[in-house]
Parts: C-alpha cells; structure tokens; sequence
C-alpha cells in the first residue's frame, strides 16, 4: 500500500467447484457498498470441475483501471495454490489457508502465514465449502471491518435459503472473524469509507445494457465464451425490458436472424467470439450491401482455431478489418473499458442507423469477464438516439427508391409493411430501384454508382467520430500507443513512469474503421519515441497503423501468452527499451494460472 | 414506430397481375417455377392480402431470384439463409405475412441446419421449396434431393449418395404443417399454399419444380404418371406415421398434398411474453423508460 491511497489486492485460489465465486461475490459486494472502487480478474479454465481457479479482487479508494501487479492476501483454497503463489506474497502479505489440510510453503520474510484450524472451527458445521466462509471472517477482520457488514452480506445473500442456511453460514464466518481477531493482527490500515455506494458490473453486462439502453429489441446468440455473459444479462432481464431474446442453432443463423429483425426496423445486436464471429462474417457483408443497420460484437480470446476459450488475447483485430468478401462499409470499433463499452453501444447504433450500415465492437475476455466497480451516475441508461432516415408515411409523389443516389449516400429506409414502398433487398447488386443489376445486363456504370454510392457514406461517418487524443503532455520522452483493452493499463504504466523520473504520454485508439490517418499522423509525427503495446504476437495493430498511415514506430510491447498486461510489464518493457537494450519486448508472466 | 401513416391507401389487388414484380422471371422457358410463382399471386389474390402486407425472403439459386418477380417487401439474403432472416423479421413484426421462398440446394443442403430448427421452433412462416433435385444456377451438379445414381456433372459417373427425404424430415423435426406439391398443378398448389398462409407456425411446401435444362430424370414427364394427390384418398393429416409412410414413396406412386397439420402446438411468437402485447416489436419506441433503468441500476447495486 502507498502512503496516500488505499490499494489492496485479495487473491483466491482453489479448483474449479470449490466455491471461489461465493466468496469473492460477497466481497466485492461489501467493497462497492463501502464506496470503495474494485477491479477483479478471474483466471480460469475451460472445465467445470478441478484444474486451477485464480480470483484476484484490487480494492482501491481511488478509480483503478487494471487488477494490479501486487497481491497482499494470498487465501489458498488447496494444496496447488499454496504452491503456485506464495512466492508472489511479499513483506506484509497474509497467506489464509486450511491448515489442517494445506501444507505452508516457505515464505518470504516478513509474510504473515494464517493457517486455519478449520476442522476444529468448524465441528457443528456441515458447510461443504467451509474454509471459504471461515476464509471470509479472516478477511473481513483483516480489513478492519466489523463483522456486522459480513452478517448483512451474508443474509442478503442466502436468505432466500432458508434461516438455517443463513444462521450457519453467519456462525461459520464468525468463528473465522474472531480467530483472526485472537491470532492474527488486523491491517494498521483500516479499509476507508467512499463516498457513496458503487455499483458492480462485468464488461459483459455493460455491453448488454448498452443495447438496452439504445433500444436493442431483438439479441440473438449461439453461447461462446468470452461473450456469454451478454446473452445471460440479456436473457435475464428480456421480459423486464422487451427484448426478444433468442438462442439460435448456430452463429450463422444468429448473424441472419439480427438482419431480419433490423430490416423490418428493430434494433438488433449479437455477441460472439472468433471463432463464432468467422461463422458470422459472411452475414456481415450482407448487411452492408442490403444497407441494413446491425451491431456484431466479437469478444476476443485467445486464438486461433478453438485456442485459449478462457484466456485473453487482441487477436482478431485483422479478423475484424477482413469480416467479409468484397469492399464495403462498416464502422469497427474497440471499446477501452466497461464503461466505455456500455457508451459506445449506443454511439454507435446511432451512427448504423444514420448511415445503415453494420457496426463491429472489438471486446475481449480481459473487458468482457472483468468485474468492476462503476459510480451509477456514470451510466445513462436513456442516451440520445437517432434511428437515422425513416420514412413513416405511406405517401409519395414518386416513385419510391430504396437505394437512391443521394448526395450523402444515405438513401432514407421504407420498412416493410408500409404501403407505397414496396421493394426488395438484396445482398446482389442491386439499382437504385432494389433490381438486381445481373437481373437484365450487369450494367458497369450502374455498378460503380451502387458502390461510390455506399462509400460515400464512410467519408461522412469519419467526420462524426471523434478523433483520439493524446494523453499527457506532447512533450514527454516516450509515447505508448495502444488499442481497445490496453487502455486502463497503459494509463496506470504511464503514472509508475512518472514515479520513476520517466515522462510518457499515451495514444489510446478507440475507433478502428473509420481511421482517423490525419489526426494520429499528426501526433506520432511530433512524438519523441514511439512504442506500441499489443495483447498479440504479430503486431496486428502495429501493421493497420503502417498499413493506414505510413509511419513506423520505435519499440513494440506484445503479450501473446493468454494473460493480461499487468502495468509493471509496460513499465519495465519502457525502462530496458529506454536503456537502448531492445526495441521489442515480451513480459513473462508472473503468475501461473 | 410512433407517428406511422395507417390509412389504407391503395385497396387489395382485384387481379393476380398486381402481384407482379419489378421485373419478369429469368428463368428458362418451361421451368417449373413459374407454376409456382402464378399459384402464389393467385394465391395472395385470393386471401386478400396487399403487397406491402407481404414480406418475401429468399436466399440464392434460380428459384430465389423469386422475389423480384413478386410484387411485395423483399429481402434476397445470403445462399442457404433465408430462413433466419425470415425468424428475425418476423419476430420483430408479427404484422406481416412472411413467405420464405427457395430451391433444395439452398433450403435442403446449405441451409438444412436452419431448415431443421426452424421447424422446431415453429416459427409462423411459409416456406415454398421449388425442389428441382439439381443445382441448376450453377449449372447442373447434384443435389440433396438428386436420385441415388443421378449422372450431373459433378456426379458423371452416377450418385453414390442417397436423397433427403424433405417432408419426412419436416415432420421428425416438429413442422406443425408440412406438404408436398407439384408445379404444374397450380390449382392444387394454390389450395395447399392459403391452407399454409392460413397456418399458424411453420408450413413446408415442398414442390416439385422440374428443372428443364438440366434435370432430364425428374422431369413433368416423369411426375405426371406418377403423382396421386392425398386430398383424393381421405388421407388423416393427424397421422404422422401414415404421413411418413406414404412421403417415403418413390415409384410408381409419389404423393403430394397435405400430409401432416397439427394445431396443437403453438407457434413461436405466440409463446413469447415480449410480443403478447405492446405492438410490432419493430414499431415500439425505443430506449429504455425511467422505471427500467432504475430497474437496471438496483440490480447492480
């Protein structure tokens, strides 16, 4: 813990099936209640039960971006983790652990090991997940709290269990809180108080009630980690808000049935990963040459292929660039943070809808599964919408043509069941008229109109969006410039930097498709030293940045092992790079999950 | 969608010809298909159904060039995907009458997943097959439905593959009104195509639609002879087992008309609370009210 913040990281660590997710719901729940600002990270694998669960919960009373580079309490669940991490625990870290079952490894000086008698503990008790609750006590005794919050917490959470299900766990934890008080001492430090309660989310939720709150009527999906989560959010909370949620038999039916529901003039969104989103890319073309507003979400992990279902990666950003066969209009975007991703939803609906044309959202597994803490007056469930150009009366003086050549290549949309504006959409290529043009002679002239037509519009697009910005002052001695994800951990990188005499800025890019070649130009061409930071092996951001403006860069960062930055491997990646030692840098991973 | 013109400006066609489209069939002369494009204006005629009432979805192949032949909203979506765009349109505006329209390459072989889940799910959509047992867009290569020993040009030697039975497995997979129906028995067609329109759920009518240039097995000479229609032999559409029965044939006796009509399951929309009340999907404002959002916000808290 620095002096002037509170900053604490809580790692659990057991098997899957052990009941991580219990606890560390609890937990976060009393934090955000307190005010307190949260970031948790949950390493896991794809299987149900066993192989190695890691939750890292970051408690912080100031806004944190990442889950850190430091844990203080190490709770070991089993015998694996002990082993794995108690390496990582450093002076003033505790370590709980079953010490009736769990062996205590060889510390670091100056690290308090907590083992539990739990069986003595617990001798009333027949809580299968026991240690977890005892676990619960410790930390909560170890924070400073009062026992009271837990015994809040834990009746809201099993009240709906029955009194006998409440009463043992409240005297489990119990036991717990007052053994910690007996052996152990409690931190110097007591946890603050905030200001007001904060409310929890995931990316995944976030991104789902961005849809809601921009009027998504109809989600569909096919499940596929990371981005379920957006369809249980959604499922969830359907008959509540008016969705009309469905699960479909695959990831190409999912990226068709949005089209229909957004052609007859639904707001329509789906959520997928690589894998799901190659299935759906097909359909994402038809979109654009039916000029039919959809929004398409691909929550990255690791790939290719099946990959790392359960880990991270920023993989699929050429994925995203080549959705599609031919040349055609669509917005790509990447959201930097839950909060972001939950505004950019709305955003750009609105610019599908004026241009009608589909919209890509690039997440991943780091945003989407990531749990965080967000102030509730920071989400505007009732943003600005516009639907774009819809025409709503069935009178016209002409002929009406769906596809007309317009100036700003936004031809205004007739949805089906109007009268006087009867015409076909269709993914040939089609006339002003919807006549497919192969219909009578595949007219050349009439081609290159179609396609000038529908690339007018992404010129226009391009002047909506704003540009990105330089964070920090131009003149520092290096610039990391990042893409989507990176952003929360980059900023925390540049602000170690500081603390170490090093002066760095950062280019967070945000919008993909349009690029905004001018503005970025501008800036890295006054940059001292360039360096790019990329949860990837290949660069894919680095060679689009080439690819759209020409320049190079001095250094590169890239991560490509399924694990996230934490902000001390772009700190060092800075310092060595600095040192003139390398200009490309690849962090180990510290913790093996 | 708030503020839209309701008034019935144009009143219902008085001839099939209104039906129409924007431009006249490309198919060639003597192909099956246009018997089942005169039977459906006929059909549309004959229910009183306006044009813009109508939403036509087709995916790719000679027969899915249907809806610019149609005068009604048409949708020309992707090879084999018409059918869950017809779902999401459909869900999203019950209003309409959706009619999906396609051949067995795209509906049987590149689509037969949709194919499947859709009639499972019931969803209220009519889906017009013209099965011409051949690839006939691409020029002649087998089908789902080519016979076994079939010469096309992918196929010179003859078939080795065996063909999807589409109605029996309509029926396996849950359609609640699966038929079967022969393009130059258009009055017959008709009468099969309002009995689907009329249903509610998912209606498959299969239909045979000779391809002249490049199918010279399955031709009208050869159905002719051949074709016994249930509707003349006191056939029980309750009987599934009989239906499927009698679906299996393939030789001197091959059956069209109505083999199954269950109407004791509910079609999808109508087992979706969100679409019980408050209109067209499509049609409701957008965004989220003040209690929702207070809803959305208590629930994170």
């Amino acid at each position: 813990m620095s002096n002037d913040q509170f900053d604490l990281s809580i790692a659990i660590g057991g098997a899957a099936g052990q009941g991580i997710a219990t606890p560390g719901g609890i937990l976060a729940q009393i934090i955000t209640r307190r005010g307190l600002h949260l970031n948790a990270y949950n390493a896991y694998q794809s299987i149900v039960r066993g192989g190695h669960i890691f939750l890292t919960i970051r408690i912080s009373d100031r806004k944190i971006e990442t889950h850190g580079d430091r844990l203080d309490v190490l709770v070991c669940l089993n015998q694996d983790t002990m082993d794995r991490h108690l390496g990582l625990i450093g002076p003033g870290g505790h370590v709980i652990f079953n010490g009736d079952k769990i062996k205590a490894g060889d510390p670091k000086p100056g690290v308090q090991l907590c083992p539990l008698p739990v069986a003595e503990l617990s001798n009333k008790s027949r809580n299968k997940v026991i240690q977890n609750t005892i676990a619960l006590g410790v930390i909560i005794y170890f924070l400073g709290l009062d026992f009271k919050v837990l015994e809040t917490a834990l009746t809201a959470r099993f009240k709906s269990k029955g009194e006998a299900v409440v009463d043992e766990n409240v005297n489990t934890a119990r036991t717990g809180y007052k053994y910690a008080e007996e052996n152990f001492d409690a931190y110097a430090q007591p946890i603050p108080q905030g200001s007001k309660p904060l409310a929890l989310w995931t990316g995944n939720d976030a991104l789902a009630i961005g849809g809601a709150a921009a009027g998504v009527k109809f989600y569909a999906a096919y499940p596929m980690s990371p981005s379920t989560g957006v369809l249980h959010w959604m499922a969830q909370h359907a008959r509540d808000l008016g969705i009309l949620v469905r699960q479909a038999e695959d990831e190409i039916a999912v990226a068709n049935m949005v089209i229909g529901a957004a052609h007859v003039g639904c707001r329509a969104m789906c959520a997928t990963s690589g894998g799901g989103f190659a299935l759906m890319t097909e359909a994402i073309g038809a979109a654009a040459m039916m000029e039919i507003p959809v929004v398409y979400i691909n929550v990255q992990r690791a790939g290719p292929s099946t990959g790392v279902p359960t880990k991270t990666e920023q993989g699929d950003l050429w994925q995203a660039l080549g959705a599609s066969q031919g040349d055609f209009e669509r917005i790509i975007v990447a959201p930097q943070d839950a909060l972001d991703a939950f505004s950019t939803i709305p955003e750009l609906f609105n610019y599908c809808d004026r241009y009608q044309c589909p919209g890509i959202v690039i997440s991943d597994l780091l945003i989407s599964e990531g749990t965080f803490s967000v102030d509730p007056d920071d989400i505007n469930l009732q943003p600005h919408i516009d639907h774009g150009e819809i025409i709503t009366s069935a009178e016209g003086e002409e002929e009406y043509l769906r596809y007309k050549d317009t100036e700003s290549g936004v031809s205004p949309r007739a949805l089906p069941g109007l009268e006087g504006h009867v015409h076909v959409a269709a993914t040939d290529e089609h006339d002003q008229d919807g006549v497919l043009i192969s219909d009578e002679f595949t007219n050349p002239i009439k081609r290159r109109k179609m396609v000038e037509k529908r690339a007018r519009k992404l010129k226009n697009i391009a002047k909506e969006i704003s540009p990105p910005k330089l964070e920090g002052s131009a003149n520092s001695e290096v610039t990391l410039i990042g893409w989507g994800s990176t952003y929360g951990v980059i900023k925390e990188a540049v602000e170690q930097l500081a603390d170490k005499g090093v002066t760095a800025n950062h280019l967070p890019i945000k919008w993909i498709v349009p690029f905004h070649v001018e503005a970025v130009t501008e800036i890295l061409s006054n940059a001292k030293r360039t360096i790019i930071v990329e949860n990837n092996y290949s660069g894919q951001f680095y060679r689009y940045l080439r690819s759209e403006t020409g320049l190079n860069v001095d250094g590169h960062i890239r991560k490509y092992d399924g694990e996230p930055f934490a902000p001390h491997h772009i700190v060092d990646a800075v310092q060595e790079q600095l040192a003139g030692n390398t200009d490309y840098s690849v962090p180990t991973q510290e913790i093996m999950v | 969608m708030d503020g839209i013109d309701t008034r019935a400006l144009v009143s219902a066609p008085t001839t099939a010809n209104e039906f129409k489209g924007k431009v006249d069939p490309d198919w060639c002369a003597g192909c099956g298909d246009f018997g089942v494009l005169n039977s459906l204006r006929k059909t549309c005629l004959d229910l009183g159904l306006k044009p813009h009432e109508i939403l036509t979805v087709s995916g790719i192949g000679c027969s899915s060039n249907f809806p610019g032949f149609f005068n009604s909203y048409g949708m020309h979506t992707l090879h084999g995907r018409s059918l869950p765009v017809a779902t999401g349109a459909k869900m999203a505006n019950q209003d309409l009458t959706v009619i999906v329209t396609g051949g067995d390459g795209d509906g049987y072989g590149i689509g037969g997943n949709h194919f499947t889940h859709t009639a499972r799910r019931n969803v209220d959509l009519t889906y017009i097959v013209m099965d011409n047992e051949i690839y006939g867009l691409t020029t002649g290569q087998v089908s789902p439905t080519s016979n076994h020993d079939m010469k096309t040009k992918s196929t010179p030697f003859g078939s080795v593959e065996f063909p999807f039975n589409p109605v029996t497995s309509a029926i396996m997979n849950g359609a609640t009104f699966v038929a079967r129906g022969f393009s130059s028995d258009t009055k017959h067609l008709s009468m099969l195509m309002k009995k689907a329109i009329e249903h509610r759920g998912f209606s498959l009518i299969s239909i045979f639609s000779p391809c002249i240039t490049f199918n010279h097995d399955n031709n009208d000479q050869f159905f002719k002879p051949r074709i016994r229609r249930l509707e003349d032999e006191n056939h029980d559409t309750n009987d599934w087992k009989t239906a499927c029965e009698k679906a299996m044939l393939w030789g001197d006796t091959i059956y069209t008309g109505l083999f199954l009509q269950a109407n004791d399951r509910p079609a999808l929309g109508e087992q979706e609370p969100v679409l019980q009340k408050g209109g067209a999907l499509a049609h409701r404002s957008l965004g989220l009210s003040d209690e929702q959002s207070q809803k959305v916000i208590n629930g994170m808290m």
